[in-house]
Parts: C-alpha cells; structure tokens; sequence
C-alpha cells in the first residue's frame, strides 16, 4: 500500500501577523495542509538564518517564514532586515546548488486567513513535487 | 595629491619611509611583517623603536595573521600607528571599523599593489626561500606565480581601494626600477612632509597591471568553476566539508568573524543527551562533533558578504578544506545581491545592517 508523501514544513511565523493569520484561518474553519508545523516567534527577524539552516538540515521538507507585510512590522522594520537575510540565505543555496525551492518567504498578515490556508497549501503541493528532503536520511547533517 | 619616488627598491624604500616615521615622531608604532634572524620565521610587528627596523621584511609576500585583524584592536588604542597592510588586509580593517572594532582615525594606512602570499606551510619550512626570486620574477611579467595561496591566484582585488599611501610593487616595479609612493590623503600629505625624495604629482596608474588583471580573472573563473563542481548539491556539502573536524579554526582567524560571543560557539550548540537521543531516533547514527556542515553553512549567512578573500581559513584547515574558495565564490555571489563590495570603503554600509524599502519584491 502506498502511502501519500506528506511533507512536514517547519513553519516560523511572526506573533503579530502570520501567526494571527494563521489563528484566523482556523477559527474561520478553513482547510489547509496538515504538513506545517508552526512554530511562533516575536518576529520573522527573529529568525536567525541558521534556524532556517537547522530545520533544513534536519530534515524538513521545507522550511516557511511567515512576517508582517512590508511596511507593517510591529517593530517598525523588523521584516525589512528578514528579507536581506533570506535573500542571503537563498543565494547561499543557489550558489551551493542547494535546492532553495524548499525555503519560502511570505507576508501574511493578521487579517489574511485566507491567504495563509493558500500559501500552506500551495507551498505544499511545491515541497511534493520536490519530494523528501534528502538531508533527512543524511547521518553526516 | 603628490608622488614621492626614491632610487630604492620597494622594500628598502618602505623601509625609510617607516624609519623616518618613527623618528620624526609622526607615529609612536609602525607594524610590518619582521624576520627573525635566529629562527627565519616570520611574524607580523609591531614596532616602537626604529633601531628594530632592521628585521622588518615589509614586503614579504607571507600572512601569518590577517593584519587588519590585529590592527583593528590596536588602533582604539589611540596610539598613532602606520601599518603596513596587503591591499586584503586594509579592506578587513574597514570592514572592522564597520563593525565598530576598530578607528581610522589615528591609523596611516600604507598598502601596495599584492602578488599573493605563500602559504603558511612553505613560509614555515623555508621552501619559500627557494622560490622566492621565481616568485618576483613572474610577478614582475604580469604573471601569476604558481605558488602562492589559491585565493591569492583568484584574487580581483589586488590593487589598494583606500589607502593613505599607495605603494607600486611586485608587477609593476621592474628589476632596478625605483619606487614610487602616492599619497592619496591629507594625513598622508602632512606626515610626509619632510619626507626626502623627489616630489611629483603623478597619479597611480592601475592599467599597468591590465596583465596581471587578466591573468586573475582567468584563475578566478577556473577555480570558482572547479568548486562549482566539487561542491554542489548535499553530496558535495559533504563531500568539501565531510573532512571538517570541527576544530573553528577557520572563523578564529577569520578577520570578519569578530563576535566575542560566537553563535557556533555558545551554549546553543552545547549539545546534551536528550538532543542526541533525539537524533539517533530520527537517523539512527549522528556524526561527532555535530553540526560541521550546519557551521559554514551558518558562517556563509553570516558573514559571506563581507569576506575579503585573504585565505587565511584554508591556509589553518587542518585537513585542507579549501575553505576560502567556498567563501569568496558564494561570498561574491551574496555581496552583489546588494551592489556591495566588501572594504571598498568606509561610506558603504554592511548590507545586513541597512535595507531599502522597494528591494527584492519577488520575495514574500
């Protein structure tokens, strides 16, 4: 019997906005992928690039960081610096021929619900079409 | 701005013009690369007395500490210094500076057009000395010399971006040529003041080395499309960083690793039981020390941007990582992503310490 590949995504979403949006795509009953696994900081900044590193390294399929829209940041420019560093961080994939098709930046905000439940299973059904992390059965990682 | 040239060689003319620092009092300290007579090792300097000049080798192609590592500390001490710096280790400087270790302010920087360095392994056991004269010969063609380190080889950045002296070396002082200083600061201007040699106003002249350039930027494409190769995908992670042992000695040498409290090293990654067990669950085996690939993985995101390519990393690897490569090839990739170049100059702020509001909108 096949079992159906469901990619786990270790998802950093920001208190103020992403995590909010997500709160709201559940309490508007909306569906969405069981794959992410949030996990809730102050904000994306808070994300140190080799959080994104570890949860890659260790095996998730692929690894999300949810902020507030640019502009809208709680702590005024927090998100600002996230997208210098995750650019960074995707750079460094791409020049080590990494697959940085497994790391995802996106602003959702406290009202969007909605978009959450669509950016989770969108980014989802991408992590399917790449497969299993390699790094996951990696014991030198 | 003025020129100042000497009927000397490059070294015998730094030489003097380090002495006449000392003893005009233009500066309490100069740091220079020094010999040491009784063992023929080298080592960077720093000197008060000029009577102890006699040692200093100012111009030997050897690192065995990225200067601008060591001055950066020093020059907060408010001693006045001149030190002399390879045009790779006067960008590390500025990049200290940048990160608030370390103040122009009472330095006189004096660089010079670079060759390369040797690594540390032949300066250590005297096989340099044998290829020394093949080295300044070559160099002096506007060729590479096989020796030197190979970021050396690859490096785009041999010519001073910002120094107060601008010392034409190496490529473009012919045998029996004399050398010539370019001031390129008031403070330079006023501390040379009495300096003797004949004054002139010539402008250094970076299309001598259009050879030299060339030859670089063929080695450069080489060895980073060699990496490309070697290190791609997880299989080339591992197979470039398996050998690692974990020992940080890359970041300890590292100019731009300059955190006292080092993620890499902290508690965040003193790792006990439960995270072991955890693992063993999840891979059945785990690879000690842990993290190795995690650790320059984290250091390109920390830190890629910034490298100067000065090869001090690879040159300490004990098991021959060619860190540096790594480095400076994701390093130029990352910098470009913000039009930056690291220790061009002081008004250039550190990329992840700035942003633009309208930037990298196919992001998020």
């Amino acid at each position: 019997m096949n079992k159906e590949f469901v990619p786990r995504i270790t998802s950093f979403l920001c208190k103020w906005c992403s995590y909010t949006g997500a709160d709201l795509a559940g309490t508007s009953r909306l569906q969405y992928s069981t794959s992410i696994i949030p996990i809730q900081v102050m904000c994306s900044s808070r994300v140190d690039p080799v959080f994104l590193l570890k949860a890659f390294l260790s095996g998730s399929d692929g690894v999300l960081l949810g902020g507030c829209h640019p502009g809208d940041c709680h702590y005024e420019t927090g998100n600002y610096h996230t997208r210098r560093r995750f650019a960074i961080v995707k750079e460094v994939f791409e020049s080590l021929g990494l697959e940085s098709g497994r790391l995802k930046l996106s602003w959702i905000s406290a009202s969007e619900g909605p978009k959450f439940a669509r950016i989770a299973n969108e980014f989802t059904e991408e992590i399917k079409l790449l497969g299993e992390n390699p790094a996951r059965k990696s014991i030198f990682l | 701005m003025s020129s100042i040239s000497m009927e000397k060689s490059a070294s015998m003319g730094l030489k003097d013009l380090l002495g006449y620092l000392l003893d005009s009092d233009k500066v309490d300290s100069v740091l220079t690369m020094r010999r040491i007579p009784e063992t023929g090792a080298w080592d960077l300097a720093l000197i008060s007395d000029s009577g102890n000049l006699g040692e200093a080798e100012p111009l030997a192609p050897v690192m065995t500490v990225n200067a601008g590592k060591e001055l950066s500390s020093l020059s907060l001490s408010g001693k006045r210094i001149a030190a002399v710096l390879k045009p790779c280790e006067l960008r590390a400087l500025i990049e200290r500076v940048k990160r608030e270790q370390g103040s122009l302010e009472n330095v006189l920087t004096i660089s010079h057009t670079c060759s390369g360095v040797f690594p540390l392994e032949q300066a250590a056991d005297g096989s340099m000395d044998e290829l020394l004269p093949k080295y300044e010969k070559v160099s002096s063609m506007g060729e590479i010399p096989s020796s030197v380190r190979d970021t050396c080889k690859a490096c785009q950045h041999f010519i001073p971006m910002d120094s107060d002296i601008l010392l034409s070396a190496a490529a473009t002082q012919r045998p029996g040529e004399g050398c010539v200083l370019y001031l390129g600061s008031e403070k330079a201007e006023e501390a040379l003041k009495e300096f003797k040699g004949n004054r002139d106003d010539r402008v250094f002249d970076p299309s001598s080395l259009d050879r030299t350039a060339a030859a670089r930027k063929k080695e450069r494409d080489r060895l980073f499309t060699s990496m490309e190769n070697d290190c791609s995908g997880l299989d080339g992670l591992l197979n470039v960083f398996g050998k690692c042992v974990g020992c940080h000695g890359c970041s300890r040498v590292c100019p731009i690793c300059y955190c006292a409290l080092c993620d890499f090293e902290s508690m965040n990654f003193d790792y006990n039981l439960p995270y072991f067990e955890e693992h063993l669950s999840r891979k059945g085996a785990l690879r000690l020390p842990a993290d190795t690939v995690m650790f320059h993985l984290g250091r390109l995101t920390h830190m890629s941007f910034s490298c100067v390519g000065c090869g001090m990393c690879s040159d300490v690897c004990p098991v021959g990582i060619p860190v540096a490569a790594v480095f400076s090839r994701t390093g130029e990739r990352t910098a470009s992503l913000f039009d930056y170049v690291p220790g061009r100059s002081l008004k250039e702020e550190i990329p992840v310490m700035v942003f633009k509001e309208e930037e990298f909108s196919d992001l998020g």
